[in-house]
């Protein structure tokens, strides 16, 4: 069953207006709440409620919120709103039905981490999300729930949008940060964390759409409450992209533990008649791909899928039924990784073209056996040794694709065809 | 010589006064450009920023390049942007991109011979529960057939 805490309203078209908001929704009154708290207490809220990220990584929220200094200095909320993980679309979705949603959010998240000024940065190509925010933004002024000390409060906060220019790196919390000083988008080595030392060297917290979106209802209805919801590691709701090949595809809000059976048999139809599943790729483009045994058995959370090899990541599930070859996906995949990569370290750079080179060669009916292996090789010498995550984000769907369907790399080496895909098909995947 | 229109140039100068640090009207004031510019940023273009912003040109060469929605070659009125990543290319994103290609008799990234389009395959652009999907310069167009999307290319003005 849909849990539908965040998404209750997400039907409703006025809900996108601060009118809608205050009818249908409740208004800015977890905010009023939250002001008359002590900051302090909003984390150790936020700490209780067991609230992981919901950008990629799941890192506990309340704890990244606690490694801020506890000086006075000036310090940013930034709101990642990137969304560039293929097969993710829930962040989209929420500013555009939700942008009210998000800014009390945020401007609640703000005042628990004493910052006065957030940004939320918007991918370049979202540009309706980003029309939406910005005129909710204006309405939060005008109502008073921004700028200075805020429904009578001393508390004072400014918020603004950044449009992002299309750069998948710039989702990594130090890219987008390189990003929004004016800079191309490179990552930056940690430590030190943004936390420490972040946009324009002061201490920084990045969180996700969703995260700060949640941290809302935390305040509302408290910490237990939030954890009605999910698994003791796992806790809440998490929206969940679903797409690929199901009948409805589209974005599903359920509590962490769902089946994935579930999701896909139950919530998304099924495949389409005839089709047998495949493959799940549970958490973005990123994530290890399951097998059909595997993603029959596993549950949506963060301890089962790292437990499988695979991870939750940003909650974008692509399901693949039989009608797919997975050496032509695993081509698609690193083509996205190469192009995608920021060049910075040489490891990324180097590995990512050869894993594109390498794939598109067999997907072209003209590798060799070794080449198979040569992936293996090539993706394990990736991992562990790069600024940021990119690196092992293109190696581990990488090793996984190849050990798990090792068969279809064999076929296309040995027939020098698809073992799924007729052949006509190699002409639309060539100049991929 | 390239210049900005009036508004334009009044458009970058709030936009240096907007963020924390200058240099973040970078990436505004390259979009400004690439709008008033026919869809792309020309290298006189980039000169004339420079001067503007008081920014070192070698600052904005830098953010141009690095970001793939900055055009560094002129491209059709109508910039057709096809996904062709994973859950696109699953349901027909790729053989989409080459019917529009063969249909418009059009050769990927180039410009058409009256100016109209530009077809370009491009990474997910977050609506994958609705593919296949293109964006047409400013616009998403989700859920296509084939045909579809040249009824759609073929309606605009
Ligand atoms: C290559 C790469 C791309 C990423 N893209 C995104 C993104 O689009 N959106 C996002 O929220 N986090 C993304 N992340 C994760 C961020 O670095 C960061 O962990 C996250 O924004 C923190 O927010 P959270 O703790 O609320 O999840 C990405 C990470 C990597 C390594
Ligand atoms: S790992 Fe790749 S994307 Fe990340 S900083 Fe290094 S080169 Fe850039
Ligand atoms: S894969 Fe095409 S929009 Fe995401």
């Amino acid at each position: 069953m849909e849990v539908k805490l965040l998404t209750e309203h997400y039907g409703k078209a006025e809900f996108q207006s601060l009118e809608g908001y205050k009818k249908i929704g409740d208004g800015y009154e977890t905010l009023k709440k939250a002001l008359k708290m002590q900051p302090k207490e909003i984390i150790e809220l936020v700490k209780a409620s067991g609230l992981r990220g919901r950008g990629g990584a799941g890192f506990p929220t309340g704890m990244k919120w606690s490694f801020l200094p506890e000086n006075g200095e000036p310090r940013y909320l930034l709101c990642n709103a990137d969304e560039g993980e293929p097969g993710t679309f829930k962040d989209r979705m929420m500013m555009e039905r939700a942008p009210h949603q998000l800014i009390e959010g945020m401007i609640i998240s703000g005042f628990a981490v004493q910052s006065k000024k957030s940004y939320i940065y918007i991918r370049g190509e979202y540009k309706d999300s980003l029309r939406i925010v910005e005129k909710a933004i204006r309405e939060a002024y005008d109502a008073g729930f921004l700028g200075k000390n805020i429904l009578g409060s001393n508390f004072t906060h400014d918020m603004d949008v950044y449009s992002g220019a299309g750069a998948y790196i710039c989702g990594e919390e130090t890219g987008m940060i390189s990003s929004l000083e004016g800079q191309k988008g490179q990552p930056k080595l940690k430590p030190p964390f943004p936390a420490l030392k972040g946009y324009l060297g002061k201490p920084t917290i990045v969180n996700n759409v969703e995260t700060l979106a949640a941290v809302k209802y935390i305040v509302r209805d408290g910490a237990q409450a939030y954890r009605k919801n999910g698994t003791e590691k796992s806790a809440g709701t998490k929206l969940f992209s679903v797409s690929g090949n199901v009948m409805k595809p589209g974005n599903y809000e359920v509590p962490l533990g769902y089946p994935l059976k579930d999701l896909i048999f139950n919530l998304c139809g099924g495949l389409k008649p005839g089709r047998k599943l495949k493959a799940v790729i549970p958490g973005g483009s990123s994530a290890p791909v399951l097998t059909e045994p595997e993603a029959m058995r596993a549950t949506m959370d963060y301890e089962c899928l790292a437990q499988m090899g695979s991870m939750l990541g940003s909650g974008a599930v692509i399901v693949i039924d039989d009608s797919n070859c997975m050496v032509d996906l695993l081509n698609v995949t690193m083509h996205f990784y190469h192009h995608e990569s920021c060049g910075q370290c040489t490891p990324c750079r180097e590995g990512t073209g050869w894993l594109h080179k390498t794939v598109a060669s067999i997907a072209s009916g003209h590798g060799r056996l070794q080449d198979i292996q040569l992936l293996d090789r090539i993706s394990k010498n990736m991992m562990g040794r790069t600024i940021c995550a990119l690196s092992d984000a293109a190696a581990m769907p990488a090793i996984s694709f190849v050990n798990k369907f090792r068969e279809e790399f064999e076929f296309f080496v040995r027939e020098g065809r698809s073992k799924v895909k007729g052949e006509g098909f190699r002409h639309a995947q060539m100049h991929h | 010589m390239f210049s900005l229109s009036e508004e334009g140039v009044a458009f970058v100068k709030r936009e240096l006064n907007r963020y924390e640090d200058r240099r973040s009207a970078v990436i505004p004031a390259l979009y400004r450009v690439q709008k008033e510019n026919k869809g792309w940023v020309s290298p006189e273009s980039v000169t004339y920023l420079s001067h503007l912003m008081d920014i070192p040109s070698a600052w904005i060469e830098e953010v141009l390049t690095f970001y793939t929605m900055f055009n560094k070659r002129p491209v059709g009125k109508y910039h057709v942007q096809v996904c062709c990543n994973i859950s696109c290319s699953m349901n027909g994103g790729r053989e989409m991109a080459d019917h529009l290609c063969s249909t418009l008799k059009l050769k990927e990234d180039e410009v058409s011979g009256d100016g109209r389009y530009t077809i370009s395959r491009v990474e997910c652009l977050g609506a994958c529960d609705k593919a296949p999907m293109m964006q047409v310069n400013d616009d998403y167009h989700e859920g296509l057939t084939n045909d579809k999307a040249v009824e759609i290319l073929r309606g605009l003005k």
